[in-house]
């Protein structure tokens, strides 16, 4: 058997009378890029916070680098995974370095190490070291997210989950910030889970498109894959709009392409 | 500066060191109960509701009511955990103004934390438990830290509400600002409760800003801001309290009195008497009527006045009257048997509860007796202390005479007083060795049918002290030496509005 980062097994999770998720299987190999979409409720962000304990699913068991996700205590598993999500969270009462530092500091790393870590950081998110000092109040939103970026890979995770890490982003900011995460993903050879809306973004970034519908998998493969082989509707929908979007804009840019 | 100004600038060591002693524990105290009470509920809904209705309950009973009901509380535990342990604990003073405080304080510190804590934005929450935070770390490194500057309003409020409410730690034994308010309303001493009032008031307010400026270093996030508050908190607190080592020590001796005039006077002569013996001595002033005979049994007081006709009604619950000296006798043999306390002896005068009216409305009237004023009590007004109503002393009077009032108003005895001058009474149940019965021009009722008992005034010992030879010899010398004239005249020169006399003066020109 292939080594995995991430085996989810018949996972299931339902909310009263709503079935989140009805059963999902799906096994991330270590470097992958894997974008998770869907129409809204379809359960992918369910799908994404099985696998940090944010969620705890009702039956199915995860595997996280091969370990029973289960059977670590859950605060020690998220250490070892980054975690970004739309709103950021970064913690107000804190200045951009030490919201980076925090998971080295609850791993008890020393002062010394840490500090390295966060400029190290702040220069790999292409943020000026002098930002270390701000509240998180000063920065821009895309700083903010940069900042976000820049925490969850503190602790040099070897996965990372991000929730529609970009999505309330302006256009040339979100664009930007998705290129340079791509990069940073294959420059440290990360493993990442991506939930995202936005086709085109997933289309982009991603090497693997996992499509969610009503709590199930309905499509899974490679963009082009998944654009030749997918026969379901609402996938071709999905996948159709880019190219349409990407067609329109070329007509109405008028051969600037 | 006046001489009442200046005698209230003289104790005011003494009682702010309390005062602050006392609110600064009931603060941190309810703090220390609070904040986790309020983290519980911010976790738990179920939990919430509950903690915060008993918490809004207790601010809804009256705080001197709360202070008061601590002391029989307090007294059964006491007693408990002397059968069981074989210690007990003082149920009178610093405890139960503690415990009520505290109490007290809860409220906004629980509301404040709980909202606080549950209005930390959901996103930082979700990224707290994100980045791997224990419960424990979300709570202190996120939560708290987040949600301090509205504890901190909490805290404030908290803070002032106490240090008022402290004040009326003094009926229950606790020395306080509040001494300055309760004897200065019973001697019709302004100064002294105005200058209470203004130490409180000043206290409360250097207190709130030094916390006002920790919640304003915590949302400003400025750590030197809230250090100088917490600071100045701090050696406020030690310099305050600090005179309580000297203070503090208890003496040796412990002189009560109720919260009158007159007691405090004897209060004053008593120990005198005992410093001038050379023992040391601490005095428990303003005790409400019933608080000071159990604190006396139980040994918290040593030796304080009360009256055969008070003990006979209200401790031993007689309703006969078998006359003056069958009432004294009975009342030596039956405490002593019952509670082990002395009855020294009388000091030659009564207080009674007597019907006081106007001389001239009286002779208008033609009432010279109580049964006189039964006939015309349908065309009267009767004004009362605030206890008298309530007295079986009242309840064998109207059972005798039959008092059909056309209205029944309830003063203090200051403003009983006054009004009986203003007119808005027409006869009250004033006290026989009250100065101002000679003073205002007022006739005492007579009591044909004997319905009220006789109200000598006796000196008190309490059980642990009954074989102190000292004690004994030195107060011995006070039985039958203090005729009704004398004793109305003292009491005079300290209730009068001008030239007043502290207790203390007046008692030393009773003893000469």
């Amino acid at each position: 058997m292939a080594p995995t980062a991430i085996e989810l097994s018949s996972i299931e999770k339902r909310y009263g009378a709503h079935a989140a998720l009805a059963g999902v299987s799906l096994a991330i190999a270590p470097g992958e890029f894997v974008a998770l979409v869907g129409p809204s409720g379809s359960g992918k962000t369910t799908l994404l916070k099985t696998i940090n304990g944010l969620v705890t699913p009702g039956a199915g068991t995860v595997r996280v680098m091969g370990e029973d996700a289960g059977a670590v205590p859950v605060h020690l598993l998220r250490r070892r995974i980054g975690y970004v999500f739309q709103e950021i969270g970064l913690f107000p009462h804190l200045t951009v370095a030490e919201n980076i530092a925090i998971t080295p500091k609850l791993l008890g790393w020393t002062q010394e190490r840490i500090a390295a870590r966060v400029s190290n950081l702040l220069r790999l998110v292409d943020l000026p070291a002098e930002m270390g000092a701000r509240l998180p109040a000063a920065l821009s939103g895309g700083q903010r997210q940069r900042v976000g970026v820049a925490r969850a890979l503190a602790a040099e995770p070897k996965i990372m989950l991000m929730d529609e890490p970009f999505g309330a982003l302006d256009p040339v900011t979100r664009d930007q910030l998705g290129t340079d995460y791509r990069a940073l993903h294959d420059q440290l050879s990360l493993t990442t889970v991506m939930v995202t809306h936005d086709m085109s973004e997933a289309v982009l970034l991603a090497d693997r498109i996992v499509v969610l519908k009503a709590g199930v998998i309905v499509a899974d493969g490679g963009p082009t894959e998944l654009s030749r082989q997918s026969q379901d509707p609402d996938v071709r929908a999905l996948l159709d709009a880019p190219k349409r979007q990407a067609q329109r804009l070329a007509e109405r840019l008028g051969g600037a392409a | 500066m006046s001489p009442q100004l200046a005698a209230a600038w003289a104790l005011l060591p003494e009682y702010l060191a309390w005062h602050v002693m006392l609110s600064a524990s009931a603060l941190a105290l309810g703090l220390v109960i609070s904040l986790p009470l309020a983290v519980a509920a911010s976790r738990s809904p179920r939990l919430r509701w509950p903690v915060l209705a008993f918490a809004g309950l207790i601010q809804t009973i009256p705080s001197l009511a709360l202070l008061a009901l601590f002391y029989p509380l307090l007294l059964a535990i006491s007693a408990l955990s002397l059968s069981l342990t074989g210690h007990g604990f003082s149920a009178l003073g610093f405890l139960p103004s503690l415990l009520a405080l505290t109490l007290y304080s809860m409220l906004p510190i629980l509301r404040t934390a709980t909202t606080g804590i549950l209005g930390v934005d959901r996103a930082v929450r979700e990224a707290a438990d994100g980045v791997g935070m224990t419960a424990r770390q979300k709570l202190f490194q996120v939560e708290l830290p987040l949600a301090m500057p509205v504890i901190m309003a909490g805290v404030r409020t908290a803070a002032v509400w106490t240090i008022g409410a402290a004040t009326l730690s003094t009926p229950v034994g606790q020395t306080s600002l509040g001494n300055y308010i309760f004897a200065g309303l019973q001697t019709e001493n302004w100064v002294g409760v105005l200058f209470g009032c203004a130490a409180s008031a000043a206290l409360a307010m250097t207190a709130d800003q030094l916390l006002g400026l920790i919640e304003t270093g915590a949302a400003r996030r400025d750590r030197r801001l809230m250090i100088a508050g917490a600071a100045g908190l701090a050696v406020g607190v030690v310099i305050a309290i600090l005179p309580l080592a000297s203070f503090g020590k208890p003496g040796s001796y412990v002189v009560g009195a109720k919260n009158f005039s007159e007691q405090y006077i004897l209060a004053e002569l008593m120990a005198d008497r005992l410093e001038r013996a050379g023992a040391s001595v601490s005095r428990k002033e303003d005790l409400g009527s019933a608080v000071a005979y159990r604190a006396l049994a139980a040994g918290e007081l040593d030796v304080y006045v009360d009256y055969t006709g008070t003990l006979w009604t209200n401790v031993l619950n007689r309703q006969d009257n078998p006359g003056r000296q069958a009432v004294l006798e009975g009342l030596t043999t039956e405490l002593k048997t019952r509670d082990g306390v002395t009855v020294l002896g009388s000091l030659g005068f009564e207080n009674a509860y007597a019907f006081a009216m106007k001389a001239d409305r009286a002779r208008a009237l033609g009432i010279v007796s109580l049964a006189d004023l039964a006939r015309e009590a349908p065309k009267l007004t009767l004004g009362t202390d605030i206890e008298f109503l309530s007295r079986p002393e009242w309840k064998a009077v109207d059972a005798a005479y039959g008092f059909h009032f056309r209205a029944q108003r309830s003063f203090q005895p200051t403003f009983m007083y006054r009004a009986l001058s203003g007119g808005e009474a027409d006869v009250i149940s004033a006290f026989s060795s009250d100065g101002r019965i000679a003073a205002d021009r007022l006739v005492v009722l007579t009591d044909p049918k004997g319905a009220l008992p006789p109200y000598d005034a006796v000196i008190l010992v309490s059980p642990r002290r009954a074989s102190d030879q000292r004690l004994i010899a030195t107060l011995k010398p006070l039985v039958g030496s203090i005729p009704v004239g004398a004793m109305q005249a003292a009491n005079y020169s300290v209730d009068r509005d001008t030239a007043k006399a502290s207790p203390a003066e007046a008692a030393r020109g009773l003893a000469k």
